[in-house]
């Protein structure tokens, strides 16, 4: 089985890429527990939204909207358990995610960081819309759209996201 | 069965995947006023049909009802019609009943308002059996006290004169016929002048001049000199004047209903009766509680009997 194909699309071609047996289970399950657990130590890592940037990244990689998705919906659901939040709100947002991920790359060439950097800023933005939007017609809350903590996080973690997704690269198989 | 084309798949799994998480979330939101989401969502969605069902339901039922299933509808519409009917006769019954009792609650108080004179409440019984004649038959006669050429009124004015009684019967003839008439004045005027009958629902005064002044809706009275009648018993009101050969013409609607009569009132005496003003002593007349003017009639001193 290759480790690596090509996906063409147009007159572009478009690697899709396997990970090492277990990567992307670990992947999830530490960003969830790192995302419970630092802002303990660490308020301020509360604006880093780990799970998000997993389900971004392996969309982008793997490049199966299917598979996106899904892993959007089991990461959503799993974060959604461990917080107080109604199960499904960052279920939905983070679904819809991985499924857009997964399109997107496979069409665009995403292995640069700046355009890493632009698809994550542009993805958590929509996630945080997707979780308002679900919050203020399902659960009657009224949340504002944009605050300035929101365009903090979109920054922090776009740029994160640049070396958190080089770091991840290091598990794909050659 | 048609497949799901394979670049579509995704967009129904996510469809379907994110549709699964809105229900999983509906179930667990609970809203403070009207319950689970879940809840609000499913009555929501299923009222319109439940509600569309009951009206067609209804509508199939009443067009049953309404139009098939008569078989009890004709008979209950029969017994409805006869209880109808029942109620209808009740009804015009009591209305009777309520508007005798207001002419008999009339006639006390005129009795009652006229204690001195001598008078008998009686009831119309008959009326003449020839049209030209207007003549009607009292329930009261001789033993009642009944006496010809006695007057009859009512508490709006005058009726009337016996011309005949009988040992419990009493004929009357109406002022409206032609050969009745009553000694009669002007009221403001004192203009004097009999008011006979025309045979018309009308009266008519007969000698008023030419030169003197009449005007509509001045009221006429009994003079008294007629020796039947009491002084200023209401007689009618005059409702066209013009001018005659030799007198004028003048019409005078009857102040009594002589059309509708049921009780009526005969004084029993042929003396003379003059009225007593009542208040203020100027005022020849009071008005009654109907709006027609009430005379106060006392027995005067006999001047002379007139058989």
């Amino acid at each position: 089985m290759n480790d690596t194909f090509d996906l063409r699309i147009g007159e572009s071609h478009i690697e899709v890429h396997k990970f090492h047996g277990g990567t992307i289970l670990l992947c999830m399950i530490f960003a969830l527990v790192l995302q419970a657990f630092l802002p303990v130590y660490i308020p301020k890592a509360s604006v880093l939204d780990l799970p998000l940037l997993i389900t971004i990244y392996f969309g982008l990689s793997r490049r199966n909207p299917s598979t996106g998705l899904l892993l959007g919906t089991l990461i959503g659901l799993l974060q959604d358990s461990l917080s107080k939040t109604p199960l499904g709100l960052f279920g939905i947002a983070k679904t819809v995610i991985g499924y857009l991920a997964s399109s997107i790359g496979a069409r665009l060439d995403t292995e640069h960081p700046l355009a890493r950097f632009a698809l994550t800023f542009a993805f958590f933005a929509l996630h945080q819309g997707i979780v308002v939007l679900v919050q203020k017609l399902l659960l009657a809350q009224p949340q504002p759209w944009f605050t300035m903590r929101l365009g903090i996080a979109c920054l922090v973690n776009s740029v994160l996201a640049v070396f958190l997704y080089y770091f991840l690269d290091r598990f794909r198989k050659s | 069965m048609v497949g799901i084309p394979s670049r579509h798949r995704s967009l129904f799994l996510l469809t379907g995947v994110v549709l699964l998480q809105v229900l999983l979330l509906a179930v667990q939101i609970k809203r403070d006023s009207q319950g689970r989401l879940i809840r609000v969502w499913t009555v929501s969605a299923v009222s319109p049909v439940e509600r569309s069902g009951a009206w067609g339901i209804g509508k199939i039922r009443d067009a049953w009802r309404h139009y098939f299933a008569l078989s009890d509808t004709a008979r209950a519409n029969e017994g409805l019609r006869r209880e109808n009917g029942q109620l209808k006769l009740e009804i015009m019954q009591l209305q009777s009943k309520s508007a005798e009792a207001d002419r008999l609650a009339a006639l006390l108080n005129f009795k009652q308002t006229q204690a001195k004179v001598p008078m008998v409440a009686a009831r119309v019984i008959g009326s003449s059996a020839d049209a030209n004649s207007a003549v009607i038959y009292l329930d009261q006669g001789l033993r009642g006290g009944i006496r010809k050429n006695m007057g009859v009124i009512t508490p709006e004015g005058v009726v009337g004169k016996v011309i005949e009684s009988f040992r419990d019967t009493s004929q009357v003839l109406l002022l409206t016929d032609r050969d009745s008439g009553v000694g009669a004045m002007i009221a403001g005027t004192r203009i004097q002048s009999p008011v006979g009958g025309t045979g018309e629902p009308f009266l008519n005064m007969k000698y008023v001049g030419n030169d003197d002044e009449v005007s509509v809706g001045s009221r006429v009275v009994t003079s008294g000199m007629d020796r039947i009648f009491p002084k200023d018993l209401p007689v009618g009101v005059i409702t066209q004047v013009k001018p005659g050969g030799q007198y004028k013409q003048i019409r005078v609607r009857p102040s009594a209903n002589i059309e509708k009569l049921e009780e009526v009132i005969v004084l029993l005496t042929t003396d003379p009766l003059a009225l007593k003003p009542e208040t203020p002593p100027t005022a020849a007349t009071a008005p009654s509680a109907s709006g027609q003017p009430v005379s106060r009639l006392t027995n005067t001193k006999p001047a002379e009997k007139h058989p």
